[in-house]
């Protein structure tokens, strides 16, 4: 889940950071009110993806008049695919010099990472591609978080990794860097997040640190711990995802693992690696895949059916390949589940089936006996179902 | 020979008594594995598929002398067991559960290295040495054969298509590891290629990676640096599009990182072939070891 700024911003009060004073808006009139007691404010769209900025989602307004006509054009607007439910009225700072410091999952050191860099007021990926050496990191113990020795370590790399005035003196860094890193690395524990990110972390020209803009995402994995935030923060995050796949999000109320992909040969299967694969067979017979469902292990027929009605609702979907190693999930079973989809739905374009492991002939005689073939080996299956697609010539059955 | 596990491995098994942690034990039992313990917090005293049931971890290696753990606890306290083994001084924890936060793993995990315990897991389907009757985990029973290939995968269903396509074609394995998907794991395929390489009866080794993080790129170094066996190499996940976590956790293209392209090229680079299907891995593992001498 990734929470709005100004919920982000929020959670990173309650430790202490410090954050410009603002006002969400749903209305111009809101916003004028959140500018007559702001003063100049920036009025920002609130939508859970990056690049505000350059799609007009944020505008710099002196007064309240401005502050509606700006909100007026932002809210409802359209920005990578997310409709923009509310502004954040915030008031302007006066920038210094632009920071970025954040925290997150390093998968190759098997840990978290603080990251800082004083090369600000630019995304953190152009920086780590184009000028590696003016990021410093560090990967605390998960145990004691970051120590103030090493907070100081890191800032005296990304101090010297930039060169020039850093605005401010260094033992007033030194100061000021260690409270706030151990409070964002303690928040991000606290929210099992995967991202904690203050971009940018912004010196004031009276020499504060001040979250300009931040980012948090929690761990799906973690969100059972967090019901509290996902109830609280969850109908605004919610309105704001519209530009989410409609498929996805029908795919989710089913509990099912589902990515949309935009091709026409409907996959589905038992396991993350083999569904990847067999999108990969069907790519490599010259198919375009339309999705990756992956029913997990032990599925019964119930759950193979509502996966089979679910590619089934995906338009462009004009023929479907099923793959299944029966392990602790029973061929049986799948067929079972297939054959009931079938039947209810009336399907009429063509089903692949390739079945192997725990009851694979009891599962390939039914499907047998209900007109499905079944196939045995995966390649041959892929080039069936896409041979059997073309030959349909693009029309759905 | 074998890798991480052989007949001489006592294994207790954390959540024996909920149903996931039953059925498998059962199977576990079934394949020859010596299964000496059950650790359930509250059931300790009790028995359980005609073995005693222990509160904690340490008991139960204090009674039976266990050395090797299988944890199918829910998410939400599978990090603390893994722990909870570790700090009793099991060697191998072999941990089945998924969806476990990412937070949890990376303590556990801090935790397990400072004590030298090997973890295997979490999010996979366990470990299998056929000719050692031993498995820890979900790997079906009957879909191996003992013999000299070390296969080393991500996933769990896709390494069951492997080893049995090997099986069948008269390849059967020395071990058989499922290293997991998810981002943060315990052994990874370096770990794994590298006891591969100290083991005798393994001749090669199948490496079945995946998009995502660079685990198999650095395994790919390794290898370019002077291996003494054979590798063939297969990447899944070559259609996915970038930014979209396929299934597992782990699987997903991340700006530059991540993606199949990188991968192929770092093992063809170190000399490994990288199949396109199941069928050519067992073609490619052919033409290294000859024809199978078992049918």
């Amino acid at each position: 889940m990734k929470l709005l700024e100004h919920q982000a911003k929020e959670r990173l009060r309650s430790v202490g950071i410090e954050c410009p004073r603002g006002r969400v808006a749903r209305s111009p009139e809101e916003a004028a009110a959140a500018a007559r007691e702001l003063g100049r404010v920036v009025i920002k769209a609130q939508v859970p993806i990056g690049g505000r900025g350059k799609a007009g989602g944020v505008k710099l307004v002196e007064t309240p008049e401005e502050a509606a006509e700006a909100a007026r054009q932002i809210l409802g607007m359209e920005i990578r695919g997310y409709t923009v439910p509310s502004v954040l009225c915030e008031e302007a700072l006066e920038i210094a010099r632009e920071i970025y410091l954040g925290v997150t999952v390093d998968r190759d050191r098997r840990g978290m990472v603080v990251i800082l860099s004083f090369a600000g007021g630019m995304e953190i990926e152009e920086v780590a591609e184009h000028d590696p050496e003016k990021i410093a990191k560090l990967w605390p113990d998960p145990f004691t978080g970051p120590l103030p020795f090493e907070v100081r370590q890191l800032t005296l790399t990304a101090l010297s990794a930039v060169g020039g005035d850093p605005g401010l003196p260094k033992g007033a860094y030194l100061t000021s860097l260690v409270p706030l890193v151990q409070r964002l690395f303690e928040l991000s524990q606290r929210l099992d997040a995967s991202l904690c990110e203050i971009n940018p972390l912004v010196l004031t020209k009276s020499g504060q640190l001040v979250a300009g803009d931040a980012k948090i995402e929690i761990d799906q994995n973690a969100e059972f711990r967090h019901r509290d935030l996902v109830t609280e923060l969850g109908p605004d995050a919610a309105s704001a995802t519209s530009g989410d796949d409609p498929l996805e999000a029908e795919a989710n109320r089913r509990g099912l693992t589902y990515v949309h992909l935009g091709g026409n040969v409907g996959i589905i299967g038992n396991g993350a690696g083999l569904v990847m694969n067999t999108l990969d067979l069907v790519k490599q017979q010259g198919g375009s895949p339309a999705d990756f469902l992956d029913i997990g292990g032990g599925a019964k027929a119930e759950l193979v059916k509502s996966a089979l009605e679910m590619v089934l609702l995906d338009p462009t979907v004009e023929g479907v390949f099923v793959n299944i190693f029966g392990g602790i999930t029973r061929g049986d079973e799948v067929a079972r589940g297939l054959i009931a989809a079938r039947d209810e739905l009336g399907i009429k374009l063509p089903l692949v089936v390739r079945m192997t492991g725990t009851r694979e002939q009891e599962g390939r005689q039914l499907l047998e006996e209900a007109g499905i073939t079944p196939a045995v080996s995966a390649v041959e299956a892929a080039r069936k179902v896409v041979d059997l697609v073309q030959a349909q010539g693009g029309q759905r059955k | 020979m074998s890798i991480l596990l052989d007949r001489s491995s006592r294994v207790l098994v954390q959540g024996m008594t909920g149903s996931e942690g039953t059925f498998h034990t059962q199977q576990m039992i079934e394949f020859g594995t010596q299964v000496v313990a059950g650790v359930s917090p509250g059931k300790g005293g009790t028995r359980h598929l005609g073995l005693p049931v222990f509160d904690t971890v340490a008991e139960a290696v204090r009674a039976t002398g266990a050395d090797t753990a299988g944890v199918f606890v829910p998410r939400a306290f599978a990090a603390d067991a893994i722990m909870e083994s570790s700090a009793a001084g099991v060697k191998l924890v072999v941990c089945i559960t998924e969806l476990i936060p990412v937070n949890d793993m990376i303590r556990a995990r801090a935790f397990i290295d400072r004590r030298g315990t090997r973890l295997v897991g979490p999010n996979c389907p366990g470990l299998m040495s056929p000719g050692e009757r031993a498995k820890v985990g979900i790997i079906p029973n009957n879909i191996a054969n003992p013999g000299p290939v070390g296969v080393v995968s991500r996933s769990g269903t896709l390494t069951y298509e492997i080893i049995q396509a090997l099986a069948k074609a008269g390849y059967g394995q020395s071990t058989a590891v499922g290293i997991g998907g998810d981002p943060v794991l315990g052994l990874s395929f370096s770990d794994v290629v590298e006891l591969f390489g100290m083991d005798d009866e393994t001749t090669l080794v199948v490496l079945a990676g995946e998009i995502g993080g660079s685990d198999e790129e650095r395994a790919a170094e390794l290898i370019g640096a002077g291996y003494s066996k054979p590798v063939v190499g297969f990447i899944s996940g070559r259609s996915a599009p970038p930014g979209k976590r396929m299934g597992h956790a782990g699987a997903i293209i991340s700006g530059n990182t991540g993606g199949p392209a990188s991968k192929v090229e770092a093992l063809n680079r170190a000399g490994v072939p990288v199949a396109d299907t199941v069928e050519q891995i067992v073609e490619l593992v052919r033409e290294r070891l000859g024809a199978a001498t078992r049918p």
